[in-house]
């Protein structure tokens, strides 16, 4: 069959936004990092300054300290929750529909109104706080929000409370392709449900855990919107994070030398995940 | 939406729960069984917890917000808060309510929703059967640009789009989300058209159809569920984006997310908490309407869009 011009002229809207939105841009900012620009790209190369300056700069090593608690606690405690509601919600229970629907809704919350709703739900003297002393407990006491050392914690129970019902659907569509002889011979033996989930279904389940990590480490990395909505990176500079302080460079304190070197950095830890995937899905395609 | 699953997919699997319970369990053990709904109900109970009270505080008056405690239903229920919330707060130097912002929401989504569906569907069609050279490697690409941070591909975007002289516009942010969307669209269509035979295509070449005209008249009608899981996905997603209507969409056409945080987290004074839940659930009515109108539909999007091993 004769091969025509014109699947490459369709695939053109790809191809330059390929290129140029991410490949050009990509390698401009990897450019940028390595001048002296403050408000407007300059072309002066200084080499690997600005990595040393954003290395000596407190704000951002602060802001790596927070992403790496942030990402542990927030990838656990999503994986941990979506999976236990999954492996409930699969016991034969009524009302599936209900429960899925009721764990899935805030996924369809954007994160600023999450955020939001959950800056209010802990306000202190307001919120849960001040609802739990009117209940007789008196010492009680929840200001982790305007808490120096509790601040980030807030944005982790905020996001985990949006992403945890993905996780579930996942797992729950994982654990429906779970072979039911499985279940058969478990039961012959007499083996205890939850040991079967922990040490034959969850190993089966690890292209949907894989995908679950997948998903959440970028979720983490990404992490912004959050944060600016519930706490603006405060109290002072408390729960600042990467992704905050590139865009604060950028737009508000003109330093895109600095904020390019950032972004840099950041794109690391996407590339030391995507890598074993990639290596993993090529040797799968070639066997 | 920021927590976007993407990645390669088998076409549109089953999504959880549409297969009856694998297997039939014991329901003897009646403690077990009480457990069980315990933990289920608990769980269920903290997650409606936030949109319970977000719909408690929007129907209150400040002074009965100050007066009674955040879970108390309120006594005088009024809807004043979600009218000022609509029409007369301010979401900055501007003080016309979030209706402004919702039109602009609007303005940008729908674009940024035909756009991107219409060339991620003729990017999955050349995929998967015109198969052009090089265009795997360039597919990969896409879809490893996928996870990357959008701060890594920001400050140029904005240079390029002030090059030509529409930074800060409504074809600005569409077309930023086109570039962003492009990936996840881009992969739906591909794997759905990968689950069309072949021989459906070869038959069409054969009787001496072109590109375009199987496009259009083979493929494109036998799309429509995979259109519905795209729209639903990109709806979503581009409504509930906060940092590139921030960025791109300019001082008058900024989105309702950019516009509800100008609300509550830039004004002075005291804070009105019921005009903002009030606020908040307006903004998030969009999507959460599409959700619970949508069902299943939108739990395939979601395991449609999840990287499958």
């Amino acid at each position: 069959m004769k091969r025509t011009l014109t699947p490459y002229a369709a695939l053109l809207p790809m191809f330059v936004t390929v290129l140029v939105g991410y490949i050009g841009s990509a390698v401009w900012t990897l450019g940028m990092s390595m001048t002296a620009s403050r408000t407007f790209p300059s072309s002066r190369f200084i080499g690997l300054a600005q990595y040393q300056r954003l290395f000596d700069n407190e704000r951002w090593m602060l802001s790596l300290h927070n992403l790496a608690v942030y990402g542990l606690l927030f990838v656990v405690a999503c994986l941990v929750i979506g999976f236990l509601l999954a492996v409930f919600i699969d016991q034969n229970v009524s009302g599936e529909g209900v429960l899925r629907t009721v764990f899935l809704y805030p996924y369809a919350m954007s994160f600023v109104a999450t955020g939001l709703v959950w800056q209010w739900l802990l306000q202190p003297g307001d919120g849960i706080d001040s609802a739990v002393r009117a209940l007789g407990w008196r010492d009680f006491r929840l200001d982790w929000i305007v808490d120096q050392d509790m601040a980030i914690y807030t944005v982790v129970i905020a996001t985990v409370w949006q992403a945890s019902g993905l996780v579930m659907a996942l797992m729950l569509a994982g654990l429906r392709g779970v072979d039911p002889e499985i279940w058969k011979a478990a039961r012959l033996d007499r083996i205890p449900a939850w040991r079967v989930y922990l040490q034959i279904v969850l190993p089966m389940l690890w292209p949907t855990v894989a995908t679950v990590l997948l998903l959440l480490a970028t979720a983490v990395v990404k992490l912004y919107d959050a944060v600016v909505a519930m706490t603006q990176g405060g109290p002072g500079t408390a729960s600042e994070v990467p992704a905050k302080f590139i865009m604060d460079h950028l737009f508000l304190r003109s330093n895109v030398g600095l904020a390019s070197a950032g972004a840099v950095v950041l794109l690391v830890p996407v590339l030391a995940l995507l890598a074993p995937y990639a290596y993993a899905r090529s040797r799968r395609a070639a066997a | 939406m920021s927590l976007h699953p993407q990645g390669v997919a088998q076409s549109l699997p089953a999504a959880a729960g549409e297969q009856a319970p694998a297997r039939p369990r014991s329901r003897r053990w009646r403690p077990a069984r009480i457990g069980i709904y315990a933990f289920l109900s608990t769980a269920a109970l903290f997650f409606l917890l936030p949109l319970y009270v977000m719909i408690v505080t929007s129907l209150k008056s400040m002074d009965e917000i100050r007066g009674s405690g955040i879970f108390a239903l309120p006594l005088a229920a009024t809807l004043e808060p979600w009218r000022q919330a609509w029409s007369t707060v301010c979401t900055g130097a501007a003080c016309e309510g979030l209706r402004t912002g919702f039109r602009n929401s609007v303005a940008i989504t729908v674009p940024s929703t035909l756009l991107p569906i219409l060339i991620g569907a003729v990017n999955g069609y050349a995929l998967s059967f015109w198969r052009p050279r090089f265009a795997n490697l360039l597919f990969g690409v896409l879809m490893a640009g996928a996870f990357v941070p959008v701060q890594v591909m920001i400050y140029p975007l904005v240079r390029v789009m002030a090059l030509a002289g529409v930074f800060g516009s409504l074809p600005a942010i569409v077309l930023v989300h086109l570039v962003f969307g492009m990936p996840m669209m881009t992969l739906l269509f591909r794997n759905y058209y990968c689950s069309v035979p072949q021989e459906l295509f070869q038959a069409a070449r054969v009787d001496g159809a072109g590109f375009w005209r199987i496009f259009i008249r083979i493929m494109l009608p036998m799309s429509l569920p995979i259109i519905v899981v795209a729209a639903i996905i990109q709806v979503t997603g581009v409504w509930n984006d906060y940092i590139l209507g921030l960025v791109f969409a300019g001082r008058e056409n900024l989105p309702m997310t950019v516009q509800l945080n100008n609300v509550i987290n830039t004004t002075t004074g005291t804070r009105l908490y019921n005009v903002n839940m009030a606020a908040t659930i307006l903004t998030a009515l969009v999507p959460l309407t599409l959700y619970f109108a949508s069902g299943r539909w939108f739990v395939r999007g979601i395991a449609a869009g999840a990287v499958k091993g």
